[in-house]
């Protein structure tokens, strides 16, 4: 059969554009939504375009005709295959009240692990600050230089200082934590692409910091200090650090797919969605961490009493831990 | 096994294939939006140091915050607004796709920037370099994570047909059973191939060009055989001119069939 190509153009050339242009219309509104005699006519259009360039293909030299149908079924068959829920437009509460925590817990396991391993580092750290005075200057970044003193003259000055260290320069000091936080939880989600070594690793040694520079205070005597500097911002930018470690673990486990019969473009597919969204939320844990950090956790006794401090600290990992286990909870329920 | 093509077979059968995108087409791309970013970052720099003068303190915060997102965030935002494209890509007529034919999600926009962190390491995109080399789909790690692909949209090439195929008699016209049996035997790569070959005609030394007319109006006789006298006394360029204006000139048909009926 040979085709006549202008004929055929001819009539099938208003069913084209009819396509191209209930196409737009999609694409360009994600709210938009197709009633239902609407996708019945986008499913028939693109069966119908289908048919077409195969005829044309089989029965004729048309290279730009044939260019122009391809580009028509292939964006149609983007949208009549896709089976992922269409995005619709984004509700910032309903996000962050249901999808986070409800994200959060659908991968339990893998903050668990984080936490395992990070309390391995930990433990690791403290071994070797009890074992070893001088791993502390061996292990810690520069970053941590104000850790490697003694503790004991830190809190002195600390205490005793006559003026603000920080006057003039919170909001930069500030911006400074988040960046770098920000940075490191990305890595931490990203190298989940090295089959989750490099997470690992990550977590691990962010367990060593911790481990080291909590033991050395408490050997030190100033417990007290420690968990009044740490904790108003520790206890939701070190939750943030764990999360998106376990990010990076979900990463991971899509990658190796144990017990998984899935092809690996499915495993990945799957878990892209929730990974956005733990890593969104892991930004604006930092963000808040990054905020208290420069504004209240540098400032102690006498100024802000070490009590105050310490309850407010409380009271986040209080709310955190409620929001990540209880909030759109009746939700999800509902869903399942 | 590596390929260029990213071939797509619907459940109606229908296959559709994209050209994948070259690893120098993808750095240039990326050399232009660094431009870009660089552009943004001095323009902020500029603002900034307005800025200082009121509060100095929150100018430099302010700073380093725009400093990271705009970094951080260009290719995202660029991406998901122009449908997988940033200034470069669009310069270099490339564009992010989803690996399976289906639609770009904001989610896989992110994925594979955030995870450029990683194929910039150790430094210079070495990982990610490696990996398109290495990846079937010439994927770098964050496209592998978030199942895309970077194509190359072709350019739908409209040669001005008038000044090429200037209207000459077309001996091949007067035989349309046989025009219909050579669009359906030429494929689309050797119909360019002639138009091509019109096209740059003049670029050729007098012997070479002799030769390859002469070989391509012997590849399309072999085609389709037309009757002695349409071919007879015709040189093979012009043998090749005339096949080239049955191919793409799809008009004249009906304007020497409506001067017939006239």
């Amino acid at each position: 059969m040979i085709i006549d190509v202008e004929k055929f153009s001819a009539v099938e050339e208003p069913l084209w554009r009819e396509l191209e242009g209930l196409l737009v219309r999609v694409e360009e509104d994600p709210g938009f939504k197709l009633t239902l005699d609407q996708a019945r006519r986008l499913h028939y259009l693109y069966e119908r375009t289908s048919a077409d360039l195969g005829k044309l293909v089989t029965f004729s030299s048309e290279p730009e005709l044939r260019r122009y149908l391809e580009s028509l079924v292939a964006r149609a068959y983007s949208e009549i295959h896709e089976t992922r829920s269409r995005e619709r437009r984004f509700k910032p509460f309903t996000w962050f009240m249901h999808t986070l925590p409800q994200t959060f817990r659908r991968h339990i396991k893998a903050f668990w692990l984080s936490v395992a391993i990070t309390i391995v580092g930990t433990l690791f750290g403290t071994f070797a600050m009890t074992f070893d005075a001088e791993a502390k200057q061996a292990i810690l970044p520069e970053m941590f230089a104000s850790h490697l003193g003694d503790p004991t003259e830190r809190v002195r000055e600390e205490e005793t200082a006559k003026e603000d260290r920080y006057a003039g320069k919170k909001a930069s000091f500030s911006a400074f934590l988040m960046r770098n936080n920000i940075t490191v939880s990305i890595k931490a989600m990203a190298l989940g692409m090295t089959y989750g070594v490099g997470t690992i690793i990550l977590l691990f040694y962010n367990g060593i910091i911790l481990g080291l520079v909590g033991t050395d205070y408490i050997m030190a005597g100033q417990t007290k200090f420690l968990l009044g500097w740490l904790l108003p911002h520790g206890v939701i930018e070190i939750p943030a650090i764990l999360i998106a470690g376990q990010a990076g673990l979900v990463l991971a486990n899509a990658l190796i797919g144990w017990g998984r019969r899935e092809r690996l473009t499915v495993r990945l597919r799957e878990v892209s969605r929730d990974l956005t969204t733990i890593i969104i939320g892991v930004a604006l844990m930092l963000v808040w961490a990054g905020f208290i950090e420069a504004f209240m956790s540098q400032y102690h006794a006498p100024v802000l009493p070490y009590s105050v401090k310490i309850a407010f600290g409380c009271v986040e990992l209080v709310v955190l831990v409620l929001f990540l286990s209880r909030a759109g909870f009746q939700k999800s329920v509902a869903t399942k | 096994m590596k390929t260029t093509t990213l071939q797509i077979k619907t459940p109606e059968g229908i296959v559709f294939s994209q050209t994948l995108a070259s690893p120098m087409a993808r750095f240039l791309a990326f050399m232009l939006d660094l431009l870009c970013i660089g552009a943004l970052l001095t323009a902020i720099q500029l603002l900034m140091r307005f800025a200082m003068i009121i509060n100095p303190d929150i100018a430099a915060a302010a700073g380093m915050l725009l400093y990271f997102v705009v970094t951080l965030g260009y290719s995202i935002v660029m991406e998901w607004w122009w449908r997988g494209q940033t200034i470069g890509k669009r310069v270099l007529k490339l564009r992010v796709v989803d690996a399976e034919g289906m639609r770009l999600e904001f989610n896989q926009v992110v994925i594979r920037n955030l995870l450029r962190m990683v194929d910039l390491l150790p430094a210079f995109y070495v990982v990610g370099g490696l990996s398109a080399f290495v990846s079937r789909k010439a994927q770098r790690l964050g496209d592998i994570a978030a199942n895309t692909v970077v194509i190359r949209i072709p350019k739908i090439f409209q040669p001005d047909l008038e000044q090429l195929l200037p209207g000459k008699f077309n001996s091949l016209r007067a035989y349309p059973h046989l025009e219909a049996r050579l669009h359906q035997r030429v494929s689309p790569a050797e119909a360019s191939v002639a138009l091509q070959a019109i096209m740059r005609r003049d670029e050729f030394e007098p012997a070479a060009r002799v030769q390859l007319f002469s070989e391509l109006a012997a590849h399309f006789k072999g085609k389709v055989e037309f009757p002695a006298e349409a071919t007879e006394g015709i040189a093979d360029e012009q043998y090749v001119r005339n096949v080239a204006d049955v191919l793409y000139r799809t008009d004249a048909r009906k304007k020497t069939r409506e001067a017939a009926t006239a």
